[in-house]
Parts: C-alpha cells; sequence; structure tokens
C-alpha cells in the first residue's frame, strides 16, 4: 500500500482504488475472523487456572493491540497531513479515530468481562486498564475538538496538533501510570500473570490480530471514502460520479 | 527580543492586576472545591489526612483549568494577538511569556494557599512543605499544557467545556508525580524521585510546547 | 516591492477569488475594492501572512513572505479590522507595548508626537474601555506615525469610524508615507482623498 501512496495521494484517485480495496479487506477480515474465533472457541485448549474464561482473550488482546496502535498511526498521517498539507493523510487521520476509539472501548469492555470471573470485580484501576482509560479521553478529545470546528482544513492542523501533543504524552501518561500502580500495589488486586500460551492459543491470538488489522483498514477506507465525498461535494469528479451508475 | 518578551510578560500581568477579580475567583474556586471534600466524605481525619494530596492537586488541575480561556481568549477578541502573531519576533518565545504570566497569577497562588489547605486536612511538617514544592514544580506544567489547549480552542463552538476534555487526560502525569510526591513523604519513602520526575517533565514541556502552541495560534488566526 | 501572482482564496467551500496578480512598487497605493464578502479581508490577510493562499504567491524584495517571515513581518504593518487594543490598558501603555512588541525603538516623546498626531494627546491616560469607535480607531492609527520604519503598509478599512479631521489627517500621512518611498495597501468603502497619481484600484469581483 505504501508504494502506491504517493500516486494516490489525491483524493480523486483514491477515492476509486480505495473502493475496489475495501471488499478485499472485509472479506480477508470476515475469514480471519471466522478462522481466529473457531481456534480460539473449539481448538485452543482450556486453561487449567482460568478454565473457559480465558477465551476472551481473542478477542480483549488484539483490540488492545490495535487501539494503541492506531493512536500512533493517526498521529503519523496526521503529522504527515500538517507537515506536507496533503489533504488525503489528514483525512486518513480523521477516518481513523472512530475506528481506534471503538477498538479502546472494546478492549475496555471485554477486560471488565475478563476481570469479573478472574478477580472478582467489573473494574479494577491497574495500570492497563487505566492507560486504556485514559486512551480513549484522547481519542474522544481529539474527535470532539474536529467536530466542533467548523472549517475542514483548521479541523484537520488542529487535530493534528493535539494528536500529536498526545503522542508525545502517551508513553509518558503510560510510565506515570504504572509508576502510580507499583506504589499502590499493597491496596491493589495482585493479578495472576498472563496464562501460559498454548501454541494454539497462540496461533488463534495472532490469526484474530489479522482480522482486527483487516477490519480496520476496511472500516477506516469506507470511512476515508464518505470523507472525500463531503469535503469534494463540489468538484467536478464528484458531481461527474453522481450521474454514474454506482 | 528579551525586550519584546518582557513587554508580553508585563502588559499581561499589568492587565490582570487592572481585573484583579477575575483571577482572584480562580483562586477561591480552588479553595471551595477542597473545602467541599470534607463535607462530601465526612470529617474522619485519618481518611481526609490519605486523600489530602489527591484532593489539593485535582482541585489545582481543576482551577488551573477554569482560568486558561483567558490565557488567549481576550488578545484574539481584541485583535492583539494577530499583532502577536505578526511581530519580527520568535513567536513560542513570546508564548512562553504568557505563559509564565499565567503562572505568576494562577500557579503561584495555588502552591502558596496550598499548605494552609494542607493544614486543614491533618497534613503537617515536611508533607506540607513537599506539597508547596510539587505544586511548584507541577503548576508550570499545567500552565503549558493548558496553553495548547487554549490556542487550539480559539473561536471554537463549545470552546470552554472542549479544552476541558482535551486537557484534562493530559494533566494525568503530573497529577500522579505530583500528589504521589506528598504521599510518598507522609508513607516516610521520600519524595526525591517524584519531584526529579516533575522537574524532568516541565524541562521538556518549556522546550516543546511553546512550539505547538505557536503553531495552534497560527492555524487559529488562518 | 511587493508581487501577488495568481492568488487564490478559499472560505470554508466558497471560491473568494482567484486568479489575483498585481504589482506594488515603492512609493505606490493600492486601494482594494469591492463588496461585502468579495474576500478583501481575506486578500489582506494573506498579503500580511496570516492566512495561507490556496493558491498563487505572494513575494516581498523577490522573496516568498512565507519563507521569510521575520524579515517581512520587520518591515510591514498590519492594521486589522479590530483595533488591537487592550480595554483595561490606557491608550498610551497600548502604544507602548505595541512599541515594543515590534521592536521599534520608541521613546515617551515618539508615542507623545504620535498621540497629538491623532489628536490623543488629552487622553493619553485613559483606558481604552472609555472611548468611542472613532477614539479607538485613532489610538490604533496611531502606530503609523510611531512604525515610521515599516515600508509596507496594509490597512484593512482604517478610514471605517473616523470623523472628517481624522480622515485628512490619515489621507496626510499616506501621502507623506508613500512621498518617502513607502508601499500601502488598504481597503475602504468610503470616498477618501487618496494621493492622486499614486493610487491604483484592483477590483476583487467574482
Amino acid at each position: 500500500m505504501a508504494l502506491n501512496w504517493f500516486k494516490y495521494s489525491s483524493p480523486q484517485t483514491f477515492y476509486p482504488l480505495a473502493g475496489r480495496l475495501i471488499p478485499v479487506f472485509a472479506v480477508l477480515a470476515a475469514v480471519l475472523g471466522a478462522v481466529g474465533l473457531y481456534i480460539g472457541f473449539f481448538v485452543a485448549p482450556t486453561d487449567f487456572q482460568q478454565g473457559e474464561a480465558y477465551r476472551i482473550i481473542f478477542i480483549h488482546v488484539p483490540a488492545a493491540w490495535m487501539s494503541m496502535f492506531i493512536y500512533l498511526v493517526m498521529a503519523g498521517w496526521a503529522a504527515f497531513g500538517l507537515i506536507l498539507n496533503t489533504r488525503l493523510s489528514s483525512m486518513m487521520a480523521t477516518a481513523l479515530a472512530p475506528t481506534g476509539a471503538l477498538m479502546t472501548f472494546l478492549a475496555l469492555w471485554t477486560g471488565s468481562l475478563w476481570g469479573k470471573p478472574m478477580w472478582g470485580t467489573w473494574w479494577a484501576w491497574d495500570a492497563r486498564m487505566t492507560s486504556e482509560l485514559i486512551l480513549l479521553f484522547l481519542y474522544i478529545g481529539f474527535m470532539a475538538l474536529q467536530a466542533s470546528i467548523d472549517d475542514p482544513r483548521r479541523a484537520d492542523k488542529a487535530g493534528a496538533i493535539l494528536a500529536l501533543v498526545g503522542a508525545v504524552n502517551v508513553p509518558i501518561i503510560y510510565f506515570s501510570v504504572k509508576w502510580w500502580n507499583t506504589l499502590h500495589q499493597g491496596s491493589s488486586i495482585s493479578f495472576g500473570r498472563s496464562p501460559s500460551m498454548a501454541s494454539t492459543m497462540l496461533l488463534g491470538m495472532l490469526v484474530m490480530a489479522l482480522a482486527y488489522w483487516m477490519y480496520c483498514i476496511a472500516a477506516a477506507l469506507m470511512r476515508v471514502r464518505s470523507i472525500i465525498l463531503e469535503r469534494e461535494r463540489n468538484a467536478q469528479w464528484v458531481r461527474d460520479l453522481k450521474g454514474a451508475p454506482a | 527580543m528579551w525586550d519584546a518578551f518582557v513587554a508580553v510578560f508585563a502588559r499581561d500581568v499589568l492587565q490582570a492586576w487592572r481585573r484583579r477579580a477575575d483571577w482572584l475567583t480562580t483562586i477561591f474556586f480552588f479553595v471551595i472545591v477542597v473545602s467541599l471534600f470534607p463535607l462530601g466524605v465526612g470529617p474522619e481525619p485519618a481518611l481526609l489526612k490519605t486523600m489530602a494530596p489527591g484532593i489539593v492537586w485535582v482541585a489545582a488541575l481543576l482551577a488551573a483549568m477554569l482560568s486558561l480561556p483567558r490565557v488567549f481568549g481576550t488578545d484574539f477578541a481584541d485583535g492583539t494577538l494577530e499583532q502577536l502573531v505578526l511581530t519580527p519576533q520568535p513567536l513560542p518565545f513570546l508564548v512562553l511569556a504568557k505563559v509564565l504570566a499565567h503562572w505568576l497569577l494562577t500557579g503561584i497562588p495555588l502552591a502558596v494557599i496550598a499548605p494552609v489547605l494542607g493544614l486543614q486536612f491533618g497534613l503537617e511538617g515536611e508533607p506540607v512543605v513537599v506539597l508547596f514544592v510539587a505544586l511548584l514544580l507541577g503548576t508550570p506544567c499545567l500552565s503549558l499544557i493548558g496553553a495548547v489547549g487554549a490556542a487550539l480552542t480559539l473561536g471554537v463552538r463549545g470552546g470552554g467545556v472542549l479544552i476541558a476534555l482535551l486537557v484534562l487526560p493530559l494533566y494525568i502525569p503530573v497529577l500522579i508525580f505530583g500528589a504521589g510526591a506528598v504521599e510518598a513523604t507522609v508513607a516516610g519513602t521520600g519524595a526525591a524521585g517524584h519531584l526529579s520526575l516533575l522537574a524532568a517533565g516541565l524541562l521538556i514541556a518549556i522546550v516543546l510546547i511553546p512550539w505547538a502552541v505557536a503553531a495552534a495560534l497560527r492555524i487559529a488566526l488562518e | 516591492m511587493l508581487e501577488v501572482r495568481d492568488l487564490a482564496c478559499q472560505r470554508g467551500e466558497q471560491l473568494l477569488f482567484s486568479g489575483v496578480s498585481f504589482d506594488v512598487g515603492a512609493g505606490e497605493l493600492l486601494w482594494v475594492e469591492g463588496r461585502n464578502g468579495a474576500g478583501k479581508t481575506s486578500l489582506l490577510r494573506i498579503l500580511c501572512g496570516l492566512s495561507p493562499a490556496e493558491a498563487g504567491t505572494v513575494r516581498w524584495q523577490g522573496e516568498s513572505i512565507r519563507s521569510t517571515r521575520e524579515s517581512f513581518c520587520g518591515d510591514s504593518l498590519f492594521l486589522a479590522h479590530s483595533n488591537g487594543l487592550k480595554d483595561d490598558l490606557t491608550i498610551a501603555e497600548n502604544l507602548r507595548f505595541h512599541g515594543r512588541l515590534a521592536g521599534i525603538e520608541a521613546d515617551a516623546e515618539d508615542i507623545d508626537s504620535a498621540l497629538q498626531a491623532c489628536g490623543l494627546t488629552e487622553r493619553r491616560d485613559l483606558a481604552v474601555r472609555y472611548l468611542s469607535q472613532g477614539q479607538r480607531r485613532r489610538a490604533a492609527l496611531a502606530r503609523l506615525w510611531l512604525a515610521r520604519s515599516r515600508k509596507l503598509w496594509i490597512l484593512d478599512e482604517p478610514f471605517a469610524a473616523l470623523d472628517a479631521e481624522s480622515v485628512e489627517r490619515l489621507a496626510a500621512r499616506l501621502g507623506a508615507h508613500l512621498e518617502a518611498g513607502g508601499l500601502a495597501v488598504l481597503t475602504t468603502h468610503q470616498e477618501v482623498p487618496l494621493p492622486a497619481g499614486r493610487t491604483r484600484r484592483l477590483l476583487l469581483a467574482h
């Protein structure tokens, strides 16, 4: 994808390309998701400590990975758009934010579902969950800022600065939360180490991670397509599109 | 260059002096919020003592945040911000002057009052001193990080509430290290680690944040 | 020498103008005309470097103003629609602040003479809050008497809210500025006595 980027860096040429790519990623996401869930739920062995409840990690862990990764990718696109003034990169950043927030929310939700049978509580202020919660706040801030600025170009640039400041801050936040957590270890619940991985567990997790990747790419492409249409609605090529059969 | 720096700083301080009431409300807000907690959680001295550092710091965060719209807001409204951006001086440097003025007007008063509030919560001796020092190191970080939010939300719909959404998550490390310093002193483990991390964070913020604020201001004026 | 080539400006979704080109040489004044919403203020904001243009270039002394921002800001003076005065400070304090910010060496005498030229001497220690619209405009315009070293003046509606006497004074100041080899770009809705022979007009129309 990176190879074609510059050729397709104008919204007009990217729009049809994205349209062709979406079905590919969507199908891959569905197939990989089905395979991953099958491995996770039926093939992977029962964990001797956690029983069947551990199987939620096949949904939880990839979501947590994606949530952090997408923030960095989003900040990267935003910075790209800010420095090189390429409209499409800013649109990519805007398109990624809701998916990232969704992944963060999913990670928090499944994390709390996992926590109830494991630790007997829906929510624990452990370092990872707290960081994930703060990450959700950062996503919401980014989206709220962009939504409240009417001029799309100003929204892009302002969002980019916020995303960059956030990206610099994320490691600091993570470090500080970890530090805070170790200091208060006495009052918090002690967590068992993550379940020892059988190779089929690992395989299931990797397949699920790939499925998440494909889903996120497909969702971001769909969103970027509608952003392109919305912003370029007065351009001639979009008007031509309206006349043409879908 | 220094002349422009001093000019911006002196003007903001003079302006604030003529508008004393505006800045005093921030300080009183701080005192009131802190005083609400004992009424909410009960007057149990041991409980209040453990909660004191956190309460004072959260209240300081909120008070600092409440004063943010004024940092660039009036300049934006009356057109002086345009003049600031169009000077031959480096803008990040002038931003630093404005942030310094904001710190002098909010951060230092908060740090000075906090020990008194700490006494109300049963903190005594070294923890009170550490609370003062931690606020002295932490509040400039709050002013700097807050300036980014203030600049990004200039002229934006619902600016005041939006600032809270943007800035409060970024304040978290300051809160953790600041309140942690006092807690560590109470627990007898020493606050040196926390305080040096706060100082390190302040240095990073001084170097990086004025650039981000300057960029945000230019965007706001486009 | 200010060279503008193929300038285009877009506000939101609306293309305000495109293909605007002109030169302003030493001693020349450009009067930008157009109806409300034609993009006059937007053009001035692009010229002074506040806003980026959708397309086209602005060059000052042969260099793009975006690449030589600091030296360009040292040569130019922008008077915006808003006066850029602090309500709580006096006129003299405001003016002194502008001088220091702009790096202009201005002592108390310079400020007094600038205020005198605008007819504001008696009100020099009055907070801006208590001034009328016209007096505020005059206080903002006092910068034109202070910043003698600025070659390029970009003035957005400088004559707005001024009385006849002040219009005369400002026109005379503009004349002297052009006489000394300065440049000016301005907008105005009023018929004002702009220096004949040195004034060119630019009509912004869509």
